[in-house]
C-alpha cells in the first residue's frame, strides 16, 4: 500500500511539474470558465431564475473539466510516453490515479476562480453548492481520466472524448444542480457520493485493460 | 550436474493482428538465459511489434508467449526515447529511478549520465536535446535499473560515431550478465555478440 501511494505521488508530482513548466492546461481552463461565465451573464435575461443560473454554472464546470481532460494524456500520447509508464513495475491503476489527482488539482484551481466569479456575475453560492462541486469534481475526473486514456489511443480523440464523457456527466449535472437549488441537499449529495464511488472503482479496475494494446 | 535454466522468452505459434492487418503469424522461437537474439528484417516486417510483445506492451492475438523475466527486470528502448520533453535529463531519470526503486538512485543516475556523455547537459530539458542526445538518454533510462532482459529496437538509431562506439562498449560489457533481444538494420555490427538470429522476410 505504501509502495502504491509512493508511485502515485511520484507520477502526480511529475504531472504537476509538467504543467508548471508548460503552462498549457490550467490557463486554458481558467480562460474557458471565465469566458463561459461572462457569456452566460450577458446571454441570460436579467429576470431569470436562480435555477437557470445554477444550471449554467454546472454547464461551465463540466465543459471546463473537458478542456482539462482533453489535455490529460497529451504528453503520454504524442511521444508514446505511456509505454515508459506501462513498462515501469508499478500497478497500472497508479497511473490513472495520479493523472486523476493532477486533473482534479487543475479543475479545483479553475473553480477557485470560477465560483467567486459566478457569485459576482449571478448570485451568491451556499455551502451545498461548494460541497456539490467538490463531490462532482471527484466523479468527473474519475470517469473522465479513464475516458481520456481511451480517447488518447484513438485517431479521432477530439471527437471521442466529448462523445463518451458528456453522457456520463449527465448524472453529475443532475446531482449538482439538485444539491445547489433545493433546501435540503442531502439526497443529491448522497447521489454524487455514490456516483463517485461507483465510477472511481470501475475506472480504477479497468484502466489497465484500456491502456494495454 | 547443472540444472538447465528455462528460456527467458519462449514463443509458440505467436501471432499479432491489428484489425484486419496481420503483423506476425505463427512465430516460434526461444531465447535462453544470457542469450543474445538479433531480430532483422525490412521495415514493416513486424520487428517492433515482436519487441513490444516481449516487453509486455502489447498482447498476442494468437499463440503463446512466455516471458519469465519479471517486469521490473526488463529494460526497453524503442523508437521513441520515452522521456518527458519538459523535464531535464536528471529529472527524467529520477522519475524512472523512483518507479523502478533503483537502489542508490542518484549515484546510478550520475554514473550513467557521465558514461553516456550527458553529465554536462543533465539540467537541460530533454526537449532541447538533439536526436542523438535523446537516444543516449533513452539508453540511460533503459539501463537505469540494471535489467536482466534488454529489449532494444534499433538502439543505434540517431547516434553519431562516438555514440555508436560507446553503445558497442556498453553492450559488450553487459553481454555476459543479461539476456538481449535486439532489432537492427545493421546485423554485422552486433553479430559478434549474438547467439541467435531471427530473420523476418
Amino acid at each position: 500500500m505504501r509502495r502504491y501511494a509512493a508511485d502515485v505521488a511520484v507520477l502526480a508530482r511529475k504531472d504537476l511539474m509538467l504543467e508548471l513548466r508548460a503552462r498549457d492546461t490550467l490557463p486554458a481552463m481558467l480562460l474557458f470558465v471565465i469566458s463561459a461565465l461572462v457569456v452566460f451573464h450577458f446571454a441570460l435575461p436579467s429576470h431569470s431564475s436562480d435555477l437557470a443560473a445554477k444550471g449554467l454554472l454546472w454547464v461551465a464546470i463540466v465543459f471546463t473539466a473537458l478542456v482539462g481532460l482533453t489535455r490529460a494524456f497529451v504528453a503520454e500520447r504524442e511521444q508514446r510516453l505511456i509505454d515508459g509508464l506501462l513498462l515501469a513495475p508499478c500497478d497500472r491503476s497508479a497511473i490513472w490515479l495520479a493523472k486523476a489527482i493532477s486533473v482534479l488539482a487543475f479543475l479545483g484551481a479553475a473553480e477557485v476562480v470560477a465560483l467567486p466569479a459566478y457569485a459576482a456575475f449571478f448570485s451568491g453560492i451556499g455551502w451545498s453548492t461548494v460541497a456539490a462541486v467538490a463531490l462532482a469534481d471527484i466523479g468527473i475526473v474519475a470517469v473522465g481520466t479513464l475516458l481520456a486514456a481511451v480517447a488518447a489511443v484513438s485517431r479521432t480523440r477530439e471527437l471521442i472524448l466529448p462523445l463518451l464523457f458528456l453522457p456520463l456527466a449527465i448524472p453529475v449535472v443532475i446531482g449538482g444542480v439538485g444539491a445547489s437549488v433545493v433546501g435540503s441537499p442531502g439526497r443529491y449529495l448522497g447521489f454524487l457520493c455514490l456516483y463517485d464511488a461507483v465510477f472511481a472503482i470501475i475506472s480504477w479496475a479497468s484502466f489497465e485493460y484500456v491502456v494495454t494494446e | 550436474m547443472t540444472a538447465v535454466e528455462p528460456p527467458v522468452i519462449r514463443a509458440r505459434g505467436l501471432g499479432k493482428r491489428y484489425g484486419d492487418k496481420r503483423v506476425l503469424a505463427a512465430l516460434d522461437f526461444e531465447i535462453e538465459s544470457k542469450g543474445f537474439m538479433l531480430v532483422t528484417g525490412p521495415n514493416g516486417s513486424g520487428k517492433t511489434t515482436l519487441l513490444r510483445l516481449c516487453a509486455g506492451l502489447a498482447i498476442p492475438t494468437s499463440g503463446e508467449l512466455e516471458v519469465t523475466a519479471p517486469r521490473e527486470t526488463i529494460g526497453f528502448a524503442g523508437h521513441e526515447p520515452l522521456v518527458y520533453r519538459e523535464l531535464t535529463a536528471i529529472e527524467n531519470l529520477d522519475l524512472y529511478g523512483r518507479l523502478y526503486r533503483v537502489p542508490e538512485r542518484r549515484e546510478r543516475i550520475g554514473m550513467l549520465l557521465e558514461r553516456f556523455g550527458l553529465w554536462e547537459a543533465r539540467n537541460e530539458r530533454a526537449g532541447s536535446f538533439s536526436r542523438g542526445m535523446q537516444q543516449r538518454l533513452s539508453l540511460c533510462r533503459a539501463l537505469l535499473h540494471e535489467p536482466a532482459l534488454l529489449v532494444l529496437d534499433e538502439p543505434y538509431s540517431g547516434l553519431d560515431d562516438a555514440g555508436a562506439e560507446l553503445l558497442d562498449r556498453e553492450l559488450a560489457e553487459l553481454r555476459p550478465g543479461a539476456t538481449f533481444l535486439v532489432a537492427t538494420h545493421d546485423p554485422a555490427r552486433l553479430m559478434p555478440l549474438a547467439s541467435s538470429r531471427l530473420g523476418f522476410a
